[in-house]
């Protein structure tokens, strides 16, 4: 398979009132063509930003992209001028949201903000678009099409409505689709569905998906390769079975045993001990060490940088460094 | 399902409390003082007051003294406003009626302020009754329109003979009283809205009594609004004292104001031949309440990001 | 809706007629009346006629006679002028309109396109003049901007005409006219213009930054949309639409004239006809004024709740 996006070595800071974030630190992955790539992590690893980076939404003033190329279709994203961005955007890749109650325009109708990438990307008349618009609610399985493509968003339920943002986003057929938490928000059930549909529009058209999600079920569901993110760096990917059935880093450990298992009645529910450092304090260190139960004096005082563990596994961590080192 | 491990202070690219915070009285004042904008207002309101209230003790003209000699002289070295028709020095009368426009501007804020605030904060909390009569007194006078208010209580004023230095009393008076309702309002409306909050449920069932949940838990949280308001609200004051005085139903001479100073226009000759009697006090005016409005403002983003109007 | 409707404006009704008790009873209490003032009138005449216009009577009489004509639609009788209030009003109201609908034309306008480029820009350079010239507008001491502008303007640098609608003794006709009107209110027009922009630009501005930050502008802009569709129908419909509130406060400022900037610039708008009324105590129609005010702010307000009601589809619903 071949590589669809490959980032390298990208650099997201944010200038805050308290100093400088640095929200995306020297991040480099990619995701292959018709592959699910999940990334995980807590609320303010990065994940997000390294999605908004993609397609040039950092918020301004503050945010901005430091370092780093993002190769898409023989482009580097990054060195593209804000016109040239803009005809990838919603066409070769689109995004998807976590609320989808709030990422919809409250006082256009649904039909006109299907249309309106329609009308740009595809060059189709409103006319046409309209009629696309229509066959792309029902495509997304919601009924009387009709009457919902001239109704508000107010009126539609939040399932309905992460539909209808899945509408927009393959309205043109794009390569690679983002998706950033979109079952946070929405109710166990209606999850399921959700992940499902974005399944099979996956298989129906190759395209890839980037998903992100703190929701380890969701990983679990959904991807076929991992990125584990933590305070802004990577800190454990691989292939997800493999990741799953032996993970590398403390972290991911940790995470994996938090999750609580069916069937499997524990005492007590595992929890990773401290909390995530605060993104203005850290120091050259590993990230993750005040909280690791293997913390050695070498993670207080070096970063580990991503290694390769075992084939098709990576982590930086300084525990597999001195195993190599004493191998 | 999701990982159980707390979650970062606020989103990352939204605004990170600085590691330093200590009160959040002292975090305001940082983000008030790295407010160029802001502190360079609160310089020139300083400026002014001491000018003002401090500036007619260095002046050589400071009694006033009538100079048939020097009347209606231009600005010059030893006059630097010139003089006006009974010889006296401009400028001294512009600091000496900053005084009054000033303190008028204040207390008529202190006022108004404090009505509205109780009235706002008894209408909020105990709603029913008490609510439905304060606020169609507000709804009343808010029908008003507010210059023919004030225009006739001036004319009430002139008719009852107040003497001329007890007028600025009044006037402050009449301004605070014809500002309250839309402060009562707006204070009403954090009211009820902060009752519905979890921390006044938890007050409730707690038990604690009405004063008890008005002053230590309620009116606390209204101070931010109520300190950007009062102090947006001097300019206002000011603005208004100045219209009243013009028109000759505010503030009276001999006591000067920057507003009855102005009136000096509305003689053709002084207008157009004699300038500087009316424009510095004018220009006084327009520098005193632009700068409490940008102080004012940036006050607001420190104290109350979310409150705008 | 309609359940809603009728039981505004039965309040409003009631409030108004407890305004109309307040300001006859203000009025009543105003020191001096327009036949003590007049110095040509012996004191016999100034008897007789005080009886024939009902001055002697109580208050609560004079009340009583005054809200019966009003329901037939007689708003008295202008004792200064010698004609009914409402024919006077006639002649004014529009003079005033004139002025307040072009700077108010002016006045929205201006503030729509500033405040949706600065707060576009926000925090650049631009964005910080743009705040200061706010603060600046919204600090002006009405009387005064126009005092000196007719100075500078129209004394000194004699541009413009320093007040008036018309040349005196003009007799333009046609175009004639209508180029001497609009030379006589060009500076009114830019004071009252600068006296609103502020407030209403920094509103523009300040709903605008918050509607850039809300998740659709990002949807909008993940779609591949130009910046200039996000920003004009995304960004701005949803800013307008609290503005849409604000449309029933102008009502009062569109018919009621500007009582300093007519006076200033001896306008004969309606605001100005209420300030030589004032001086001279014609009763009747300065109650009429005052009442005509307070009708139009209560109007204003209901027509700017049900707007608000008609254009937000979340509300329109309920």
């Amino acid at each position: 398979m071949n590589d669809l996006i490959r980032i390298d070595h990208l650099s997201t800071y944010f200038d805050t009132e308290g100093g400088k974030v640095k929200a995306v630190d020297d991040v480099s992955l990619r995701v292959r063509e018709g592959e699910t790539v999940c990334i995980v992590g807590e609320s303010g690893c990065g994940k997000s930003v390294t999605a908004m980076s993609i397609l040039g939404l950092v918020e301004e003033p503050g945010g901005k992209i430091v370092n780093g190329q993002i190769h898409f279709d023989g482009k580097d994203l990054l060195q593209l001028s804000k016109n040239e961005l803009r005809t990838i955007r919603g066409n070769d890749i689109s995004m998807i949201f976590q609320e989808p109650m709030s990422s919809l325009n409250p006082v256009l109708k649904i039909g006109e903000q299907i249309m309106e990438p329609l009308i740009v990307h595809q060059k189709l008349s409103k006319k046409e678009a309209r009629e696309r618009a229509i066959q792309l609610i029902e495509q997304v399985g919601i009924s009387r099409a009709k009457q919902i493509v001239d109704s508000y968003p107010h009126e539609l339920s939040g399932g309905m409505l992460q539909r209808i943002m899945i509408a927009i986003a393959i309205s043109s057929s794009p390569k690679l689709l983002i998706a950033d938490e979109p079952t946070t928000a929405l109710d166990v059930t209606i999850q399921a569905q959700i992940l499902d549909m974005l399944r099979q529009f996956k298989e129906q058209s190759n395209m890839s998906i980037m998903l992100i999600t703190h929701d380890l079920g969701v990983v679990a569901e959904m991807a076929d390769y991992v990125i584990v993110m933590y305070a802004g760096k990577i800190v454990e990917e691989g292939e997800v079975v493999k990741l799953f059935q032996s993970p590398k880093h403390p972290y991911t450990q940790g995470l994996l045993k938090s999750k609580p298992i069916i069937n499997q009645r524990q005492d007590e529910l595992y929890s990773i001990p401290g909390q995530v450092p605060n993104p203005l304090e850290l120091t050259d260190s590993c990230y993750f060490h005040d909280r690791c139960e293997h913390c050695m004096d070498i993670c207080r005082t070096k970063q580990p940088a991503l290694k390769e563990v075992t084939g098709q596994q990576k982590a930086a961590c300084w525990l597999y460094e001195e195993a190599l080192v004493h191998a | 399902m999701s990982l159980n491990s707390t979650p970062l202070p606020g989103t990352i690219g939204s605004k990170i409390t600085g590691p330093k915070s200590s009160s959040l009285f002292g975090q305001s004042m940082r983000r008030l003082l790295k407010n160029k904008l802001a502190i360079s207002g609160l310089v020139v309101v300083i400026i002014m007051f001491l000018a003002c209230f401090v500036g007619p003790f260095f002046s050589p003209y400071t009694d006033n003294k009538i100079n048939m000699a020097m009347m209606n002289k231009a600005p010059s070295l030893k006059h630097w406003l010139g003089t006006d028709a009974m010889g006296r020095d401009v400028l001294t009368r512009v600091l000496q009626a900053g005084r009054i426009s000033l303190t008028v501007g204040l207390a008529s804020m202190v006022l108004s302020v404090f009505i509205g605030a109780l009235l706002g904060a008894i209408a909020g909390y105990y709603r029913g009754i008490v609510d439905q009569v304060i606020m169609r007194i507000a709804d009343l006078l808010l029908t008003i329109p507010g210059l023919p208010l004030l225009f006739i209580f001036g004319a009430l004023l002139s008719d009852w003979k107040i003497p001329t230095e007890y007028r600025m009393y009044i006037v402050m008076f009449m301004l605070g009283f014809v500002n309250w309702p839309g402060l009562a309002r707006m204070v009403r409306g954090q009211m009820l809205s902060l009752r519905e909050r979890e921390f006044m449920q938890a007050a409730v069932v707690l038990g604690l009594r009405d004063r008890r949940k008005l002053f230590n838990h309620l009116l606390p949280n209204i101070v931010p609004l109520l300190i950007v308001i009062a102090t947006l609200n001097i300019g206002g004051s000011i603005l208004s004292e100045s219209v009243l005085s013009f028109f000759g139903l505010g503030v009276m001479p001999p006591t000067p104001t920057w507003g009855n100073m102005i009136d000096a226009a509305n003689n053709l000759i002084d207008f157009q031949e004699h300038p500087w009697l009316w424009i510095p006090p004018g220009f006084s005016i327009f520098a005193t309440v632009i700068a409490i409005n940008i102080f004012g403002d940036g006050l607001r983003d420190v104290l109350d990001p979310k409150q705008k109007r | 809706m309609s359940a809603y409707l009728t039981k505004r404006i039965s309040y409003m009704l009631i409030i108004l007629l407890a305004a109309s008790l307040l300001i006859f009873s203000l009025y009543a209490l105003t020191p001096g009346d327009y036949i003590s003032n007049n110095i040509k009138l012996s004191p016999e005449r100034k008897a007789e006629l005080r009886e024939i216009y009902g001055f002697n009577k109580p208050l609560m009489e004079r009340y009583g006679i005054w809200m019966k004509n009003a329901f037939h639609g007689d708003f008295g009788y202008s004792l200064a002028q010698q004609k009914p209030v409402l024919t006077l009003f006639n002649e004014y109201i529009w003079n005033s309109f004139l002025l307040a609908s072009v700077s108010t034309f002016l006045t929205w306008l201006i503030a729509v396109i500033i405040g949706v480029v600065s707060a576009y820009k926000q925090y650049s350079w631009f964005d910080t003049l743009v705040m200061v010239l706010i603060f600046a507008a919204m600090s002006l001491p009405s009387f005064f901007i126009g005092l000196f502008l007719i100075k500078v303007i129209a004394v000194d640098l004699k541009w413009l005409p320093p007040g008036g609608m018309l040349t005196t003794g003009s007799n333009a006709t046609g175009w004639a006219y209508v180029k001497e009107v609009i030379r006589h209110m060009t500076l009114p027009v830019v004071v009252m213009t600068l006296l609103g922009v502020g407030s209403l630009t920094r509103y523009f501005r300040s709903n605008l930054i918050d509607v850039i930050k809300q998740d659709y502008i990002r949807t909008a802009r993940a779609k591949g949309l130009k910046e200039s569709k996000v920003l004009f129908r995304h960004a701005l419909r949803n800013a307008l639409l609290p503005a849409i509130t604000l449309v029933g406060f102008e009502l009062p400022a569109l018919f009621g004239g500007s009582l300093i900037i007519e006076k200033i610039f001896n306008w004969p708008g309606i605001g100005q006809l209420y300030m030589q009324s004032f001086g001279l105590r014609d009763y009747p129609l300065l109650m009429g004024f005052t009442m005509l005010i307070a009708i139009l702010t209560v109007i204003g307000t209901l027509i700017s709740d049900v707007l608000y009601h008609i254009a937000d589809p979340r509300v329109r619903l309920h």
